[in-house]
């Protein structure tokens, strides 16, 4: 211990306690910290080749109308801040790319396969903060009550029916546009569209409408427009109201009628020689 | 039929039938009033059975009208929902919705008797129009039935506006919309809107009187005062008897048909339950008016779609078609054109429909009686005028479902309300021209068969070559059929002068007159029909063409 307290101050003391340190930090982060530090290396790679695989299916089928960098051009919007949820609600359903201009996107059979859409997400969410895509527990519905239910229908009457009708039937809008009709729609794409504001929609971020409100709004419209609703009157002949029920009291009702009224006019006394 | 006159019963003491027959007699006269009655002739076709689909589903309307009464509360005191149907749970909603809702899910029948009820009101008003349709077509509502012309029209519109004011009730999402609608049309009327509006829904819209106020009208005031236009309207049937359609042996003086009792008191009987069924059966399937789904009213909501039942529907078309105009005037006050005209052409559609009777018999100055139904072709003026008519009421529907026009053609919306604008103008005076001419064609048609017969489609080789079709002259009864209708002359203005020499003072109004008159009866509105002579000449032997 003498010999090493007289080299204490020896120049090169300090560098030997240096490595010493060194050694014993880096022993004790490669002993404690070795996978993690793997880990992160692997995921950002993957994160950037994402991006750069959806930058290519990007360039190839949205860059002509959009840009090349996703800052848009006379024929399409920019792509900047839209986040992952957008592109996941307008490749997914379809609407994009679009098949030919016109007053709005109509939803179509969708071009791409689900990995590719998320690859093509990460590479708009790359470009600038937006909605990322919602997770099941953000759209799921199970755990709401009734009355949960309920407060939904009445948040649909005040958001959505001007447009989409009671029930999501949808509706025209002006010059060729149009709220869809919303039977049997995903309950992700939904999400989707309330946070995005897709073509004439507004948006409705979690500011204005809680993550609950939307679940609640996409319950109450599983329980009044899909397959699984319940029409305790017979058919209900498209739920579009009034007009529908008009015309079919023309068209299906009177016929019958006429037609009865034809059999009973040639019942008469005259048909029965006895 | 016959075996009750060899009845071995002793006669001694009447059958019970009888003896309560007679008691009534006694006591209310009834043998004269049978007698009269229950042997009257009825003529038979089938479309002479339309106005009673109408009075059918009237009486169906009725009875099922009052099932509803018994649950409905005309309420719009504020609730919470607790009943059975889950989406609804908890909402706040006026005691008139949630009744309906209780009508339609803890009622026993409830919810058939509900779509019994619409469905019936809906084809109350298509067979009321349908039938009068038939009578306009026919030329029915000429002396001495125009006052019964009117008591139909007005049974049409009281119809209306049950049907309206029953839309109306169960207070929901729909019939909300529609109530705020009406406001704002009574709110249009300059100077006294305000005022009416504030006094027809007892202060700020939608207040709690309306749904109450409504409910009054339209299980007592409108059924009440249709009841008795309904007995008026069937008392004149009665008293003018029944018009019948052209044919050999029916003339103006005669009905050929059948006896009231037994032949038609069995066939409306069977045709009631017919027609009830039929109803019955669509309400049984096909869902109308799903109140639970559209949501109790609250201002602050609407929804697409919001359109009236079909019958109010041109009205929406007038609204919707029309420009939103609006004025501000010097005195600071709004005129809106927007909902003002609309209001001003909705009874002016209707009206033009309830004078044609009187328009049409100041035109021709007929003032004899007709008991003879018209061949709507024979009359091409009128049948132009109410095919007009009709196509004008489409072009309106169509405006007031512009949207779902649309949606179901991927139309443009704006593009259809500038149809239906342009076609307001344009749509009458072509189907008018349209049809017309086509009623000219089927008369030349008809001579041509008077004159040539039908064609057989069988062709005859003649010896030189020539291809022939043969020509079968047609039965009597067909000729007599296709001339038998009058084909009145002109009218004509006066001379200038009268006999001295003096001019004659003939005013606008007879000029105007006579010029329709020769819209009517001129050489370019009838074709001659085929007289004697002309008809023995070509059947006179010389070949079939």
């Amino acid at each position: 211990m003498k010999k090493l307290s007289a080299r204490r101050r020896h120049p090169l003391a300090a560098i030997v306690v240096l490595i010493f340190a060194l050694a014993a930090t880096g022993g004790l982060y490669a002993a404690f910290a070795p996978a993690g530090e793997a880990q992160a290396g692997e995921t950002a790679a993957a994160q950037s080749l994402a991006i750069e695989e959806g930058k290519k299916l990007y360039a190839v089928g949205c860059s002509s109308c959009h840009g090349t960098g996703g800052q848009g051009t006379s024929d399409g919007p920019s792509l900047v801040g839209v986040g992952a949820a957008a592109v996941d609600f307008q490749v997914g359903t379809g609407r994009m790319p679009m098949q030919a201009p016109g007053a709005q996107a109509p939803e179509k059979p969708r071009m791409y396969s689900q990995a590719e859409i998320d690859q093509m997400a990460a590479y708009i969410a790359s470009l600038g903060p937006g909605p990322a895509i919602p997770t099941e527990e953000q759209y799921g519905t199970e755990d709401l009550s009734g009355e949960e239910i309920a407060e939904g229908g009445v948040l649909f009457r005040t958001n959505c029916a001007q447009c989409h009708n009671f029930t999501g039937e949808g509706g025209a809008l002006t010059r060729g546009k149009y709220a869809p009709d919303l039977t049997d729609v995903d309950a992700k794409y939904i999400y989707e569209a309330l946070q995005t504001g897709p073509q004439n929609m507004p948006s409705f971020p979690d500011t204005v409408m809680p993550e609950k409100e939307k679940r609640q709004i996409i319950a109450y419209l599983h329980q009044v427009n899909s397959s699984d609703a319940k029409t305790p009157g017979g058919f209900k002949l498209g739920g579009y109201g009034p007009v529908a029920e008009g015309l079919f009291a023309w068209v299906i009702g009177l016929p019958i009628l006429v037609g009865v009224t034809v059999w009973v006019a040639a019942r008469n006394a005259k048909a029965r020689k006895s | 039929m016959s075996n009750t006159e060899h009845n071995p019963r002793p006669r001694a003491k009447a059958p019970a039938g009888e003896r309560v027959a007679d008691w009534a007699d006694g006591r209310l006269g009834i043998y004269g009033a049978a007698k009269k009655n229950l042997r009257k002739v009825f003529p038979d076709h089938w479309s002479f059975l339309l106005g009673e689909i109408a009075l059918y589903s009237f009486v169906i309307i009725l009875l099922t009208g009052v099932y509803l009464t018994l649950f409905f509360k005309p309420s719009m005191a504020e609730v919470h929902y607790h009943g059975s149907y889950v989406p609804m749970q908890g909402v706040v909603m006026s005691e008139a919705y949630a009744s309906t809702l209780d009508i339609s899910f803890d009622v026993r029948g409830g919810l058939l008797m509900r779509q019994i009820h619409h469905w019936a009101a809906l084809i109350f008003l298509v067979s009321m129009f349908v039938h009068m349709l038939r009578v306009f077509f026919t030329g029915a509502f000429r002396k001495p039935r125009e006052l019964n012309w009117l008591f139909g029209f007005l049974l049409l519109v009281l119809g209306m506006f049950t049907g309206f004011t029953g839309y109306s009730l169960p207070d929901d999402l729909l019939s909300g919309t529609g109530l705020r609608f009406v406001q704002g049309a009574v709110l249009s009327v300059p100077v006294i809107g305000t005022y009416l509006a504030m006094f027809l829904y007892g202060g700020e819209f939608p207040g709690t009187d309306i749904i109450p106020r409504l409910f009054a009208v339209h299980v007592l005031l409108l059924p009440g005062l249709m009841l008795g236009l309904v007995v008026a309207h069937l008392i004149l049937v009665f008293y003018h008897k029944h018009t019948q359609y052209p044919g050999p042996g029916r003339t103006n003086k005669n009905v050929v048909g059948f006896p009231l009792m037994p032949v038609y008191m069995a066939k409306a009987g069977g045709f009631f339950f017919l027609v009830f069924g039929v109803i019955a059966a669509i309400s049984a399937v096909f869902q109308i008016n799903p109140v639970w789904v559209i949501g109790p009213y609250r201002p602050d909501q609407v929804s697409t779609n919001a359109q009236p039942d079909w019958y109010m529907g041109f009205s929406e078309g007038l609204i919707r078609i029309m420009p939103g105009w609006e004025w501000v005037i010097p005195t600071g006050h709004t005129i809106n054109f927007g909902v003002f005209v609309p209001l001003m052409v909705f009874p002016l559609v209707l009206a033009v429909m309830a004078l044609y009777p009187f328009f049409e018999s100041w035109v021709t100055k007929d003032k004899r009686e007709h008991h003879l139904l018209d061949r709507p072709r024979n009359a091409p003026t009128r049948t132009g005028i109410g095919a007009a008519w009709i196509s004008w009421y489409f072009v309106m529907l169509v405006g007031g479902g512009n949207d779902l026009w649309a949606i179901f053609f991927d139309m443009s919306i704006n593009a259809i309300t500038w149809f239906a604008r342009i076609g307001f103008f344009a749509v009458p005076i072509l189907t008018f021209l349209i049809t017309r001419r086509i009623c000219l064609g089927l008369q030349r048609r008809d001579r041509d068969k008077v004159l040539h017969g039908r064609e057989t489609g069988i062709i005859k080789r003649l010896p030189h070559g020539e291809f022939v079709e043969v020509h079968e002259p047609l039965p009597q009864d067909q000729l007599h059929l296709l001339t038998q209708h009058d084909q009145p002359k002109p009218a004509e203005l006066p001379p200038p002068t009268d006999g001295h020499g003096v001019r004659r003072k003939v005013g606008p109004v007879e000029k105007l007159r006579v010029r329709i008159n020769r819209g009517y009866y001129g050489p370019k509105a009838q074709i001659p029909k085929p007289t004697v002579r002309e008809y023995e000449e070509i059947t006179s032997g010389h070949g079939h063409h």
